[in-house]
């Protein structure tokens, strides 16, 4: 068994034996799950090394026949692209069952057992090379996410339950079309397997075929990422969700979208990616700016920062569909950015909500006089998410901007509207909910300030943050390889360019030209 | 061999599941008038012996391939699959039922043989390659499923579903008889490998509209006994009224012998004329997935929203039919495998929240279950999230493997029409689920009794069916495939 099945089947055999535990004794449940996770999370660290070595092959291969006829294989493996997602899963799990620590009474057991199977489904998406079992990670991701929104969510809970899983399922029921499709093409499920014929010539589509393909997968993930305007049921599953749940939701699901873009979209269907691009591209600035417009408007926390999620996931869309290096770079490295920073701000505005057990930005003010050390962790974390320099989400929109710069000069523009509208709405909301008077109500709710253990959840988080801001150089290489080689793939179909690879050439020159120099001013960070 | 009709050693061997169970349902009748209260414990047993009796016969007996009884019966891989599904149904229906009468005070060795009766007439539609033969099937199948829906006398809604069950089922029978009829006329014959020959032969081709027009007879009789749309309009009435373990029985155990029959008719002997009846089924199945799923969104009576689901559901199979290819024909064989444990698993959580005279069949009554009973709840999710066709249940691969056999055959209309549906048949059963775990249970509701130790078995039987089939479908579809490609 290697070290990628032990992090992909601890969590799903962890399940298990939750299920087993006695449901009566709460605090057994919470410190099995945590050690659990903990001890996924430290497994999953041994990844690092052998991936990075050698980031643009598949690393901790299995590849054995699961089914016969059709041919399913249990086939996975991490590469640069995965390793941090990956990561990411295992970092936020064991933080997200320590803050829902207190905050589950009913059905606790339930709860903690779903957080390690939505640990198995999430990771198995990300290490999946065969198409099929990719799609039965996919979904088997979503029935316990369905579960945390519906059963310990807040009151609108079910309705969001039921939309999330709805519009979800609505999606994968195409990807299930364009899989199996692809299979009586190809007959085969196995990613590698089929872009080496497609390599080869030995598998070809036509415009037409490739163009319903890419698009029955693209809608499934776009649903997932969300593209507007496929982002509805979102506000509402992150409004509803419990913390933990918004947090998995946010930092991880929403990549699997993404993820899938680029693992699945772009390399088995460059053609139709690229004559997509234009539009694809329009949806993701109109998400970026939308979703910042009204996240500005909302007057509850969770949905200001869901909002701002399809704004900063317009970001990740934007950069990939601008195909060059800069904006490949930078999408992957916005997606694990956004991971850490929305996820801790659903984290604080948890922490919030189990004070003063409201979720109005009204029912707030003055919290900076009552708790300063909460107030300074978020004004910390909404400073990241805003873009500040020193930060994460800088290196990441910046890396963007500067190729959706190269690639067509009024999308930057565009974009960067939405980073001036993302300062505009987090700044809004911590001056309101922080400063100012302190009513009474919030006065005898903010009995304490940071606890230990809330300190042990978002301590990491902040650090993740800098680190990630100054550091980049330690999480950039390993993604490089990867984009590259979907770069490539994009950019030598045979098709006229169009949209998003106007100048497809001379930004590729200067994106190798300039990458010694985006190292160093990385370091020089 | 004409003239000598004395069956061959062989023969009888082939036969011998039927005619174990017709002995074991003959027994149990005298048993019922010669026994005490106290021994009449004793006959769901025996009933249930006789039937695992049967499948180790059924299983025993595919070692020798074969006809039967002049080229009346055709003892297969495929006739074997059936078999096998219909004795393991009705063992099923039998843990499901024990305890179910004794709450209504209706225990009787008859309802046990009737169940036998039922189940040979099954055998008789999976193993019969003769259109006479196929109706004799039938009807012995539904003269004892009519009794079994209002198995008790005394329940206005049981009668009702009886007397509906039969005045339409016999009408359509008839239909089916007619076309029977007809076929014989044009084609001197009702074997279905002789019309099979007949067809294929390009210098004397029976006339096309009389044929077309026979099928389409025969078609209607078998649509009504699957509940496919337009008729359909039975079911969900039936299903509701019937008692609760023979509305499970029904909705897997007769649907999987008339999709043996339909199998055998169209694949085999009108093989040769797809083209004539594939657009027909296409235009059917499309219709039966869309008005079961969308009927079934707006029902608040569980057994009913089974019902309904239960017609969706042939709408799949009906789309695997429509593929007309081998593939399409194993993929239908698994689907009704996995349909029949996931749904016969359904109707064992409605058996056991029932409760005595169906008080509590509606979907307010699962609320709280999750908390309630939480193992029961769990297995309920699971069976649901199969119906669903969430991986690593069954009911996925059963999805799957039909709308992989419709793509093969060019059917991509189809099986995004399909697919879609399946979507929106997620939210029916997720209310199911919704109300079992999110909603609390009503303040001074009933205490709920443990499930009685048949439910128990069947939940775990059927349970662990269900999974296995969505890890390890291979198993299953093996046979199939060797099963499905008939006798040449």
């Amino acid at each position: 068994m290697t070290l990628l099945e032990l992090v992909l089947f601890l969590p799903a055999i962890g399940f298990l034996l939750t299920l087993l535990l006695p449901r009566d004794n709460v605090k057994l449940i919470r410190a099995f799950t945590l050690a659990v996770a903990l001890i996924v999370f430290l497994i999953s660290l041994g990844l690092i090394g052998p991936v990075q070595a050698d980031p643009q092959h598949m690393q901790f291969q299995t590849n054995v026949t699961w089914i016969q006829s059709p041919a399913i294989r249990y086939h996975i493996g991490v590469d640069g692209l995965s390793l941090w997602l990956v990561l990411l899963s295992t970092f936020l799990t064991p933080l997200c069952i320590l803050v829902s620590w207190n905050s589950i009474q009913k059905n606790v057991k339930l709860f903690y057992a779903f957080m390690l199977l939505l640990l198995s489904g999430v990771v198995g998406v990300f290490i999946s090379l065969d198409l099929f079992l990719f799609y039965v990670f996919w979904e088997i991701s979503l029935v316990p996410m369905y579960f945390l929104i519906g059963i310990w969510g807040h009151e609108k809970r079910i309705y969001a339950a039921v939309k999330f899983f709805l519009y979800t399922m609505a999606g994968s029921m195409l990807m299930l079309v364009a899989i199996i499709w692809l299979y009586v093409k190809s007959s085969s499920f196995d990613i590698p397997l089929i872009l080496n014929s497609l390599a080869t010539g030995r598998l070809s589509f036509t415009p037409t075929e490739g163009l319903w393909m890419f698009l029955a997968f693209f809608v499934a993930f776009a649903i997932k990422v969300p593209i507007f305007p496929l982002h509805t049921w979102l506000p509402d599953a992150h409004g509803e969700a419990p913390t933990a749940g918004s947090v998995m939701l946010a930092s991880v699901l929403l990549k699997l979208g993404a993820y899938g873009i680029l693992r699945i979209c772009l390399p088995l269907f460059p053609d139709a990616a690229k004559a997509s691009a234009h539009w694809i591209i329009v949806l993701a600035l109109i998400g970026i700016v939308y979703g910042a417009l009204v996240a500005m408007v909302q007057p509850n926390m969770k949905r200001l920062v869901a909002y701002s999620s399809v704004s900063h996931l317009g970001f990740v869309v934007l950069g990939i569909f601008t195909f060059t290096h800069f904006g490949m770079d930078g999408a992957v490295y916005q997606m694990l950015n956004h991971g850490i920073s929305t996820g801790a701000l659903f984290i604080l505005v948890g922490l919030l909500y189990d004070r003063r057990h409201s979720l109005e930005i009204s029912d707030y003010g003055g919290v900076a006089t009552v708790a300063p050390w909460l107030t300074t962790a978020f004004v910390i974390t909404s400073l990241a998410s805003m873009g500040l320099p020193l930060l994460n989400n800088f290196v990441g929109e910046f890396l963007i901007m500067q190729g959706a710069a190269l690639a067509y000069f009024p999308w930057a523009v565009a974009a960067a509207v939405g980073v001036i509208l993302s300062s505009v709405y987090m700044l809004w909301l911590i001056q309101r909910a922080f400063y100012g008077e302190t009513p009474e109500a919030v006065r005898s709710h903010f009995l304490k300030d940071m606890t230990a253990r809330e300190w042990a959840v978002v301590l990491p988080l902040i650090a993740m943050m800098l680190w990630m801001g100054i550091g980049s150089g330690t999480f950039l290489p390993a993604v490089r390889g990867n984009n590259e080689q979907t770069l490539n793939l994009v950019l030598k179909s045979n098709l006229n360019a169009r949209g998003g690879v106007r100048n497809a050439a001379p930004v590729t020159l200067a994106g190798r030209a300039m990458r010694p120099e985006l190292k160093e001013s990385a370091d020089a960070r | 061999m004409p003239g000598n009709y004395m069956p061959s050693a062989a023969e009888l061997f082939r036969f011998a599941p039927e005619l174990l169970l017709t002995a074991a349902g003959t027994l149990l009748m005298i048993f019922e008038a010669i026994t005490s209260p106290k021994q009449k414990r004793g006959l769901p047993v025996f009933a249930f012996l006789a039937l695992l009796a049967a499948l180790v016969l059924a299983v025993v007996g595919a070692a020798d391939p074969g006809p039967a009884f002049s080229n009346m019966l055709q003892v297969d891989g495929f006739a074997t699959f059936f078999r096998v599904l219909v004795f393991a149904i009705g063992a099923m229906t039998i843990l499901m039922s024990t305890n179910y009468l004794k709450q209504a005070e209706h225990e009787g060795g008859e309802y046990y043989a009737l169940v036998l009766f039922s189940i040979i007439g099954q055998c008789l539609m999976a193993t019969a390659n003769d259109l006479i033969m196929i109706f004799l099937g039938i009807e012995a199948s539904s003269i004892a499923t009519y009794i079994l829906a209002g198995y008790l006398r005394d329940d206005k809604r049981n009668n009702e579903a009886a007397l509906k069950y039969f005045l339409l089922g016999s009408f359509a029978t008839a239909f089916l008889l007619y076309g029977v009829a007809w076929i014989y006329g044009t084609t001197g014959s009702t074997n279905l490998t002789e019309i099979r020959r007949l067809l294929l032969d390009p210098r004397n081709a029976p006339n096309a509209i009389l044929i077309g027009g026979a099928l389409g007879l025969v078609l209607v009789g078998l649509l009504f006994k699957v509940a496919a749309v337009p008729f359909q309009s039975w079911a969900p009435d039936v299903y509701q009224g019937a008692p609760a373990p023979v509305s499970g029985f029904m909705s897997v155990g007769p649907k999987a012998a008339a999709f043996a029959a339909f199998l055998r008719i169209t694949m085999w002997g009108f093989e040769p004329a797809k083209i004539h009846w594939a657009p027909v089924l296409c235009f059917v199945a499309i219709a039966t997935m869309i008005v079961g799923n969308f009927a079934a969104l707006r029902q608040s009576n569980v057994k009913r929203l089974l019902a309904y689901s239960s017609i969706a559901h042939a709408g799949y199979i009906l789309v695997a039919l429509t593929a007309a290819s081998k593939t399409g024909t194993e993929a239908a064989m698994f689907y009704l495998t996995s349909y029949a444990a996931m749904n016969l698993g359904a109707f064992a959580v409605v058996v056991h929240i029932a409760r005595k005279g169906e008080k509590h069949v509606e979907i307010g009554d699962l609320a709280g279950l999750g908390n309630r009973q939480p193992l029961t709840a769990a297995i309920f999710t699971i069976f649901l999230l199969s119906l669903i066709g969430v991986p690593l249940t069954g009911g996925f691969f059963a999805k799957f493997y039909v709308f992989k056999s419709a793509l093969d055959s060019n059917l991509i209309a189809l099986t995004i029409i399909g697919l879609l549906n399946s979507a929106v048949a997620a939210f029916y059963y997720l209310r199911l689920i919704v109300t079992m775990y999110m909603q609390a249970a009503p303040d001074g509701v009933e205490s709920l009794p443990r499930p009685s130790a048949g439910v128990q078995c069947a939940l775990a039987v059927s349970g662990a069916a269900t999974i296995v089939l969505g890890v390890f479908p291979s198993l299953v579809l093996d046979i199939a495939s060797r099963g499905a490609s008939f006798i040449r």
